[in-house]
């Protein structure tokens, strides 16, 4: 079993939903990236999902692309991401990471040599944002092939035949979007959502992640009632833009105990 | 017959092309994709089209022997599409009327655009005052500051310009903020792409539109000097109205197919906008695969020249796939050059020509003088220079 099926299995023995924090690899100094990881797992996170700086995020909204502009700042790009993910892993090798990114960083140093480079960084999924499964089958085999996940995106606009075509081709989990926009963009309907996870559910084992929209306890809460994880990016994302060298971890942490509680306490 | 047949389906001219989008956007664009398979043969909507084409745009834009400019060049006669002479003063409104018929069509009433020189924001600015749609374009504010009039007169017809200030500041990033909206606004908004890249469908529908001007002028030649031209010349930003002029003629044999692209500072600096003639890598960036000026990492690098409309890292799949075929040629002329052949345009025919189309004129001239008097040269003037003026003015040290 691969980690990510590894830690949903565990939750669901529990009767837990994952908490899946983002932050971009590079944000605010790449001297910071490993000590937040560290410390997203130590206050709750279940899995990490590490944004790969981009120039060019088309599906982000401001407070992603500001982080991305940070990183780039200093030169954080795919190759330093996955070096970033191997020293995560000489502490720990139980959390399992999702890169997060969009094609071309990808394109850049092919499909082939990409999932080499993300398995011996020990990578366990990735969602690549511009990649729909119809243009990318090599890709996804050479993911599958090496046993790291390709996730994929389904959002309020996907047909019903898509979702079949999008799970035939995903592993790990499928994350559903949960409002149009992108990301950081305003707040979401829970009843919709609750109602196109049940839908999704008809259609596959995969466990359901939840994304887009989730941004305190509240909204954490009710997404951990119906989803397998809530995946939270753009607030944990702001919370680093507004915090110093030296309230970081602390800010953060203190973002992720609250979190974690409301998701917790979501299905008790 | 028409041997020419791309795209494939799914939009793939050959490895480039194709959909690559967020999982939000995959079916607007299939009821896109279905709206014009359904449209772009329909006897009425092409009627429509036609009919503003002539009336509203002016259209057949005439064709037009520089005579002077070909004896002071000393070689063969170049001739001039005139698209300058369209109403809003370049190629782009063949397009906006295009994808807003077919935005009326789909009951959208509200219409999206990114723009870099102006041209396509005023074009589609117009053409939704034109049909009663509400219009938001998407300008970086580097590109706001250097095409000032262009900005005026958006908001003289009734567009909202939104300066974008993330990245770069020009058009990629407007272009990423329009998707941006669009992503949010789905249901009730139209994206009016203004060149031949951006996700399938819009590469081949932008090309469709604007193949009016090849149309054309295959039968102005025809009757003008009862040939065809040895070669048609056109400059590449995204690469619309090089798209427009060359897909009639890719069937026709010995009429060489030049794109002509921003070679800025020059190709030895860096600071240019010539993918193409540069071989960058290929990558994928605003939803299809195309070749692009980018790092080791895959990020996208600044691009520069003197002509906002051609100041992009990439460049239509089209082209893309035209170069790899060895079907058209592409070439680079740097800033310098372009200026000189913008002056001498202006002094010898009477015409004040777009900077981006004084980087066909250029590459146009040095041709022109290793050819022979009776071979002849098409070059898309593809817009015309008043929006450049403030630009050109400080490049030459005129006090307007």
């Amino acid at each position: 079993m691969s980690r990510i099926q590894t830690t949903f299995a565990t939750l669901k023995q529990e009767g837990k939903t994952a908490l899946v924090p983002y932050i971009t690899a590079g944000d605010p100094h790449p001297n910071h990236t490993v000590n937040l990881m560290h410390t997203l797992v130590k206050f709750g996170a279940d899995m990490i999902e590490l944004g790969v700086p981009f120039s060019d995020p088309m599906a982000d909204g401001p407070v992603i692309q500001r982080a991305s502009e940070r990183a780039l700042k200093h030169k954080v790009g795919l190759t330093a991401v996955l070096q970033m993910v191997k020293d995560f892993r000489a502490v720990d090798q139980k959390t399992p990471i999702i890169l997060m990114g969009y094609a071309n960083p990808i394109e850049a140093i092919g499909a082939k040599a990409f999932a080499d480079r993300a398995k011996a960084a020990d990578v366990d999924g990735v969602i690549t944002v511009d990649y729909p499964p119809e243009e990318c089958a090599d890709y996804v085999q050479e993911l599958r092939s090496r046993d790291i996940d390709p996730i994929f995106l389904l959002s309020p606009t996907t047909e019903p035949s898509r979702v079949d075509l999008i799970v035939k081709q995903a592993s790990g989990f499928v994350y559903y979007v949960s409002l149009k926009g992108v990301t950081g963009a305003a707040n979401l309907d829970i009843n919709e959502v609750s109602g196109r996870v049940a839908d999704i559910r008809k259609k596959t084992n995969l466990p359901v992640g939840v994304g887009f929209g989730i941004r305190d306890a509240v909204t954490a809460k009710a997404t951990a009632a119906i989803a397998d994880a809530v995946v939270v990016g753009s607030r944990i994302v702001t919370t680093i833009e507004s915090s110093t060298d030296e309230n970081l971890l602390s800010n953060v942490a203190a973002l992720m105990t609250e979190l974690k509680t409301a998701v917790d306490a979501a299905k008790q | 017959m028409q041997l020419y047949d791309m795209p494939d389906v799914r939009g793939h001219f050959g490895q480039f092309g194709g959909t690559f989008v967020a999982e939000t956007l995959v079916e607007a664009l299939d009821e896109l994709r279905l709206m014009y398979e359904k449209y772009r043969h329909d006897p009425v909507f092409l009627a429509e089209y036609a009919y503003d084409l002539k009336h509203f745009v002016g259209r057949p834009s005439p064709i037009y022997h520089a005579k002077r400019l070909s004896d002071k060049v000393g070689g063969a006669q170049i001739y001039l599409k005139r698209e300058d002479l369209n109403h809003t003063g370049a190629h782009k409104i063949n397009n906006t009327i295009g994808q807003a018929l077919l935005a009326k069509r789909m009951g959208k009433p509200r219409v999206i655009a990114e723009t870099g020189a102006g041209q396509h924001g005023v074009a589609t600015a117009t053409i939704a005052a034109r049909m009663g749609l509400e219009c938001v374009v998407y300008m970086g504010s580097e590109d706001i500051k250097r095409q000032a009039p262009n900005v005026f007169r958006m908001k003289l017809l009734g567009a909202t310009v939104v300066p974008v200030e993330s990245g770069s500041k020009t058009l990629k990033d407007a272009l990423n903020e329009a998707m941006r909206d669009w992503v949010t606004n789905v249901h009730n908004t139209f994206y009016i792409i203004g060149t031949v890249a951006g996700p399938h469908p819009y590469p081949m529908m932008v090309r469709d539109f604007q193949a009016i001007i090849g149309i054309e002028a295959k039968q102005q030649m025809q009757e003008m000097v009862g040939r065809q031209p040895d070669a048609v010349i056109a400059c590449v930003g995204g690469g619309s109205n090089a798209m427009g002029i060359f897909y009639p003629y890719i069937d026709v044999p010995n009429v060489r197919l030049i794109g002509v692209e921003a070679a800025g500072h020059g190709l030895e600096t860096g600071m240019h906008a010539a993918p193409l003639t540069t071989n960058s890598p290929v990558g994928v960036l605003h939803g299809n695969r195309t070749y692009l000026m980018q790092d080791n990492d895959g990020n996208i690098i600044e691009t520069h020249s003197v002509s906002a409309g051609l100041d992009y890292p990439g460049v239509g799949p089209e082209h893309a796939w035209l170069k790899d075929i060895k079907r058209a040629e592409y070439v680079a002329i740097t800033d310098d050059d372009a200026m000189a052949a913008f002056h001498n345009l202006c002094r010898t025919e009477g015409i004040i020509p777009a900077l981006e189309s004084s980087h066909a004129l250029a590459y146009a001239e040095k041709m022109a003088k290793t050819m022979r008097k009776d071979e002849i040269i098409l070059v898309n003037l593809s817009g015309r220079g008043d929006k450049d003026i403030n630009t050109v003015a400080k490049l030459a040290n005129i006090t307007l």
